[in-house]
């Protein structure tokens, strides 16, 4: 019954989505609803799951003393000090007038929010910047005739894309400047190309969805 | 003498400046008296109809424009009442030359009564204006009916059914022991070596689902394929660590691994721990896994599942560590960035095929043949409307089924 049950509510969920996307009356209509509200509360109790799986992994790598016990040591010490400023904040909405939270500008999870997380996740965000320069660097080397397609595309996407490629360009006719080639670039080939996968993605799904519904798919319940 | 001309000057330019003033006291005061309006000519041939596909909570209305549509109308306001006498109750408006309104308000399962006022209104200050009306012929009762199909969505269910019925077949036809050639994928072939070569360097192998929940067809199949990649890790006992970004991956995730342990006889080896939670944060997830990967080194990664951002920023920083890299994602706009980054990626719809390679279960190949099948068939439709349309033949106007 371990494997029997969960296959037999996967394949009720599975029908029962199909049929709500092409029938719009009631119950149906619903069902869309109800699922995601059901998602959502399993995964708020997942939550603490996660929140100790993390705990339990930074203690344990502490208590040990292993090579990185410092980080775990700081995700201790930045866990504990956000959730500490949010409980102090508190939630102030049901019966106070006028109905506070804290997650309101000037409150101490604000400032954290503020002062840390928005800064550190922006510096994340900013060395991807480098990251593309460094992939660049090496997907555009022409080792062959596929790559030397891509580095001539890439080469007037780029210069099609920056005033200095409408500046180099702007003597010629119009519809033969840069930042033209650059359009018709993406336009048409990246376009294709990009379909192409698109339709292979919802085929892939279409076939993975049912193989999962039918039950013959099974690794993600038994490994 | 000059004095009395000075006076008078000075009483000229005293009217002069005051002008303006006594002439917004005249506005104000035809504000007050709000002179009459010409009203335009009423709508006509008002229908409401219920919404065609629906699940029974919109009604269409529609009119014919205003004779003075372009001359007079400012806008249309469309009223409704539950009684052909009233109150009508105005629900909303469209500009002129507009003659279409759905109303999506409160109408289930209650019949309504409804018409149109061509309204010409003229603005006398920014906060008065006049309006001449004139209302169109009351058009009801009208109810709302919910649909059992969606018609805008039969092209859909056709080739749903067709690529169904593709895999259904290919599948019956493994089971009943026939051969199926299924083209090879490189990016698949690869994950034996790139465990091989963690275990010989006596290294970990990085398992990446991707920062989307399991609400995700992909990581779904991310999951599907770590399961795989557990078997195969258990058996050449090599450590495999599974950081994920929601902590229902987690769950699901260890118990993917978990039984994977335990098929290959090595229940001991599993420890809860390889897989786990980091954060929901997309960019503190991939701070997080850069910092295990450099301190690590481990030498295979597998990233596979939903992608954003932070796939260029978890390849680069792999790369750099030295290790094998495989990737598959089903966001089109990563795959580039996985393709320059990584040793192999799986395109499209190689992610999902991936789980099915890998274990070459006969039904599982026979749905990759169906899918293939299908891939064929779409291509083959793709190309008689391309002709059809050079023709000038179109099938999205042959097919409107609104």
């Amino acid at each position: 019954m371990k494997r029997e049950i969960p296959l037999i509510i996967t394949f009720v969920a599975g029908v029962a989505f199909v049929l709500q996307y092409f029938i719009p009356h009631y119950p149906f209509n619903r069902f869309e609803n109800i699922f995601s509200d059901w998602f959502a509360i399993v995964g708020a109790f997942a939550i603490w799951l996660g929140a100790l799986s993390l705990m339990k992994l930074c203690l344990l790598n502490i208590s040990k003393k292993s090579h990185d016990w410092p980080i775990s040591l700081l995700i201790i010490i930045s866990f504990l000090s956000i959730v500490i400023a949010g409980a102090i904040d508190g939630f102030h909405g049901l019966n106070s007038v006028p109905a506070t939270s804290f997650r309101d500008p000037g409150t101490n999870f604000d400032w954290f929010y503020q002062n840390v997380y928005t800064p550190l996740s922006s510096t994340m965000f900013a060395i991807l910047a480098f990251f593309v320069a460094s992939a660049s660097y090496r997907a555009f080397r022409a080792r062959n005739t596929a790559a030397t397609l891509l580095l001539v595309s890439a080469f007037f996407v780029m210069i099609g894309r920056v005033p200095l490629g409408d500046y180099l360009s702007g003597w010629l006719p119009e519809r033969m400047q840069f930042s033209q080639w650059a359009n018709w670039l993406m336009a048409f080939p990246n376009t294709a190309g990009q379909r192409a996968v698109m339709i292979g993605i919802a085929l892939g799904t279409v076939s993975t969805s049912l193989r999962i519904i039918l039950g013959i798919e099974r690794s993600h319940l038994e490994g | 003498m000059d004095r009395l001309k000075a006076l008078l000057f000075l009483t000229s330019v005293v009217i002069l400046l005051c002008l303006p003033a006594f002439s917004q006291t005249s506005i104000d005061s035809a504000a007050a008296v709000k002179p009459a309006v010409e009203s335009p000519a009423p709508p006509t041939d008002v229908v409401a109809k219920d919404t065609k596909n629906d699940d029974g909570s919109a009604l269409d209305i529609s009119w014919q424009l205003s004779p003075d549509d372009k001359r007079l109308v400012t806008k249309y306001v469309v009223l409704r009442s539950k009684s052909p006498n009233g109150p009508f109750v105005g629900i909303g408006s469209t500009t002129k030359g507009q003659d279409f309104y759905t109303d999506n308000g409160d109408t289930v399962g209650v019949s309504y009564y409804y018409k149109i006022a061509a309204v010409n209104e003229v603005k006398l200050t920014d906060s008065t204006s006049v309006t001449g009306i004139s209302e169109s012929q009351v058009v009801g009762p009208i109810k709302p009916i919910a649909q059992w199909f969606n018609m805008r969505r039969l092209n859909v269910f056709f080739w749903l059914l067709v690529t169904c019925a593709a895999i259904l077949f290919y599948i019956m036809q493994a089971k009943s022991g026939k051969e199926l050639y299924v083209r090879k994928i490189a990016g698949i072939d690869a994950v034996d070596d790139a465990i091989g070569r963690a275990t010989e360097m006596g290294r970990k192998v990085f398992f990446v689902p991707g920062i989307q929940d399991m609400d995700d067809v992909a990581t779904i199949a991310a999951i599907t394929i770590l399961g795989r990649v557990a078997r195969i890790c258990a058996t050449n006992d090599t450590m495999l660590d599974v950081p994920v970004s929601r902590s229902l991956v987690m769950v699901t995730a260890r118990e993917s691994v978990r039984e994977a342990y335990s098929k290959v006889g090595r229940p001991d080896a599993f420890k809860e721990d390889q897989v786990h939670y980091v954060t929901d944060d997309q960019f503190g997830y991939a701070a997080a896994i850069d910092g295990m990967v450099m301190r690590d080194k481990p030498a295979a990664m597998f990233y596979m599942g939903g992608f954003f951002a932070e796939a260029l920023i978890l390849a680069e920083t792999g790369n750099n560590a030295g290790a094998i890299q495989i990737a598959g994602t089903n966001q089109p706009a990563q795959i580039p960035f996985f393709v320059a980054a990584c040793d192999y990626t799986l395109i499209g719809e190689e992610l999902f095929a991936a789980s099915a390679y890998l274990e070459r279960e006969p039904r599982l190949l026979g749905s990759l043949k169906g899918q293939d099948f299908a891939k064929g068939l779409f291509l083959l439709a793709i190309f008689i409307l391309l002709i059809l349309f050079m023709f000038g033949i179109n099938w999205v106007t042959i097919m409107d089924v609104s």
